[in-house]
């Protein structure tokens, strides 16, 4: 691939602008004895403007790399341009911002930054991430009639479609579209939750710009990029249950009275891998943590959620009830299977048991055999109250 | 930079009640007016409490997707923004005049036009007459037509009726319907009598919803006797006591609310070119209506 020369003319007006450029391993100075050039393999001094022109000839990659993140993605220190940095494993220094000194190379999303041409050859191959249940693919241009030299555009499908070819899939270009695919589960169900593990695949998005892929991202997952790029700079702003449950006024202002055992059991019930994507980072409060570890989701959860605010309403109020002792038959197996119901439905499970699998006690014959023989005629479990 | 955000109720249970919120946001991106336009929502994602750190300018209007001046807008929306000099005196408002205050947003360093809600703003007006020319399919509807502007009505929060009675006396006093009137869900008087409060034979009934959901498409139809079950559905009109209702649905659904999202960040200083022209256009040539706009900004 050759450099077109404007691409060259716009870096070597930067560099007269502000006397050097120095970005992704390609430095140009001008100094008094003439132009100083220098990448990670080589370096030259003394270089007069057309010498510099010829000698950037063959270093094309590192010239376009440079007009695609100074030119076109621009947006310094912002989220959008440290998602797509992050993309195709560039170095991610400049994300620190006026900030300074955050680590942003320990963030468990953060690898080994890839050199200019490793980038470029991963790119001409297409370069895979996964940001939850999403692969997204950066790549360059094929053609590069029409866009510059460097361009980058990106592909998004499905984790579960990454290996499905492109006619089996749905083809979408409108990040919008991504609002109605997120929508529902495989099963036509409302997903509330957009962090949920439970998006349908069978779709693709091809070739969108950057700003295009953050935005369809942004609809999948929405705030994950912002508060990704914080938890990235240290910056990360967490709302602990406590703070959370004493700022709510209306039909949640009792979300403070909840039981502080009973925020462990919601914690558990709501807040693990297998129901959301997100990693729980608030705790009871900022001195006491709770025991329900916080899981492994790749996006940092800041602060209970409107579901979780909303069920715990419903356990603040239910906790508020008075315990009892109940005296009922059962046999030792319907005594067992009561235990198998609860299990099957707090895991998601009824829909796999099999029709004929009587073995299951949450299998629905069993489950309406119990009904028939423990029910009365309105249709309540038969159990009597000792304590009163 | 300028964005808008669209802050709106949402549901956990019910996906459609977001559609109009996703709707009039993309009539707006459309316009081009803002370099960046969100949805946010109290029950769905992003939630208000995220909704500004996912964008990049810093000059950020906020425009409340609800119809009144209350619990909502006044306690809610500005307390999950982070909006910590807000007061609802800094709206100056009695309840159906709150147009916007600036103010910043403590965790993002950003500037906020925090506006009043679409539903009492002036040009809502033009949207329920829209919605009544749409309903009955005829844009110069009014003569010999009753309009009925059906609120929730609730003992808590009495601007929740000044909103529907705003409305409604700007409406008479167009002088473009033989008759207008407020009626309630849950207070005097009721939209269950509504064939008591008219003489026209014809009467349009707008609810002041933003959504169409549990009270427009299963409550209101059945107490206004347009069907036994709302299941079963209802004619528009529907003949009732001997007086023809044609039966609008949400008016929060109505293309025009995109005009009225415009004229809320315009009043609060956003600058939106010739953006609501554009919607009116683009309604215009959809509809084959003529929507001249019957009240300037900033009114």
């Amino acid at each position: 691939m050759t450099t077109a020369p404007n691409h060259v003319e716009a870096l070597l007006e930067a560099v007269d602008d502000g006397g050097a450029v120095a970005f992704d391993g390609l430095r140009i100075e001008r100094a008094e004895d003439g132009y100083a050039l220098e990448t990670p393999d080589e370096e030259w001094t003394g270089l007069d403007a057309d010498d510099l022109a010829d000698a950037l000839e063959p270093l094309s990659d590192y010239v376009t790399n440079w007009r695609y993140w100074q030119r076109a993605v621009g947006g310094e220190g912002t989220a959008r341009r440290a998602f797509l940095r992050w993309c195709e494993r560039a170095p991610l220094a400049d994300v620190d911002g006026d900030d300074g000194d955050a680590e942003t190379g320990a963030h468990p999303s953060v690898d080994e930054p890839l050199s200019v041409p490793e980038r470029y050859a991963a790119l001409r191959e297409g370069l895979d991430r996964e940001w939850g249940q999403l692969c997204l693919t950066a790549r360059l241009v094929d053609d590069a009639d029409d866009d510059p030299a460097g361009e980058r555009v990106y592909d998004l499908w499905h984790v579960d479609d990454a290996d499905s070819d492109l006619t089996q899939l749905e083809v979408y270009d409108d990040p919008r579209d991504a609002r109605e695919i997120s929508t529902y589960d495989e099963d036509g169900r409302y997903r509330p939750l957009k962090t949920a593990p439970t998006l349908p695949s069978g779709w693709a998005f091809t070739g969108l710009s950057g700003g295009e892929l953050v935005e369809t991202v942004e609809f999948f997952y929405p705030a994950t990029v912002a508060n990704w790029h914080r938890e990235l700079r240290g910056t990360l702003d967490v709302d602990h249950w406590s703070e959370t449950a004493e700022r709510q006024t209306g039909i949640y202002d009792v979300l403070d009275e909840m039981p502080r055992e009973a925020v462990e059991w919601m914690a558990e019930a709501c807040c693990v891998d297998s129901q959301c994507l997100r990693r729980r980072e608030w705790e009871f409060d900022e001195d006491e943590a709770l025991d329900v570890d916080g899981g492994d989701g790749p996006f940092p959860c800041r602060e209970p959620c409107s579901l979780v605010v909303a069920a715990a309403r419903k356990w603040t109020i239910l906790e508020s009830e008075d315990e009892h002792t109940y005296e009922l038959e059962l046999t030792t197996s319907e005594y067992n299977q009561l235990a198998e119901l609860i299990d099957a439905v707090a895991e998601g499970r009824t829909d796999e048991i099999r029709e004929a699998d009587v073995n299951d006690g949450a299998n629905r014959f069993r489950a309406r055999y119990l009904r028939a023989k423990r029910f009365d005629e309105e249709g309540d479990l038969e159990a009597r109250r000792v304590d009163d | 930079m300028q964005a808008l955000v669209i802050a709106a109720h949402g549901s956990h249970l019910n996906p459609d009640a977001s559609d109009p919120t996703y709707a009039h946001a993309d009539t707006v991106r459309e316009t081009g007016a803002f370099d960046e336009v969100r949805e946010a929502f109290w029950k769905e994602e992003p939630h208000f409490r995220e909704v500004i750190r996912t964008l990049e300018s810093d000059e950020v209007f906020v425009v409340p997707l609800f119809i009144s001046e209350g619990y909502f807008t006044e306690q809610v929306i500005p307390r999950e923004l982070r909006l910590e000099e807000w007061d609802p005196d800094k709206w100056d408002s009695d309840g159906t005049s709150a147009s916007q205050v600036t103010l910043e947003a403590e965790d993002v360093g950003k500037t906020i036009h925090y506006c009043g809600p679409v539903g009492t703003h002036d040009a809502m007006t033009d949207v329920i007459v829209q919605r009544a020319e749409s309903v009955t399919e005829d844009p110069n509807v009014g003569d010999g037509f009753g309009l009925a502007v059906v609120g929730h009505g609730t003992e808590r929060n009495e601007n929740s009726a000044k909103a529907i009675e705003y409305h409604t006396e700007r409406i008479r006093e167009m002088d473009r319907f033989d008759e207008a009137k407020a009626l309630f869900m849950d207070e005097e008087p009721e939209v269950d009598d509504v064939t008591d409060y008219f003489e026209t034979e014809d009467i349009v009934v707008v609810p002041l919803f933003i959504a169409d959901g549990y009270h427009t498409q299963e409550d209101i139809p059945e107490d206004m006797g347009l069907t036994e079950d709302y299941r079963l559905g209802w004619e528009v009109p529907a003949d009732v006591d001997g007086h023809r209702i044609w039966y609008a649905g949400a008016v929060g659904t109505e293309g025009l609310m995109a005009d009225v999202i415009l004229e809320r960040a315009a009043d609060a200083g956003a600058d939106i070119g010739d953006a609501v022209a554009a919607v009116r256009e683009e309604l215009s040539l959809e509809t084959g209506a003529d929507l001249e706009p019957s009240a300037e900004p900033g009114d």
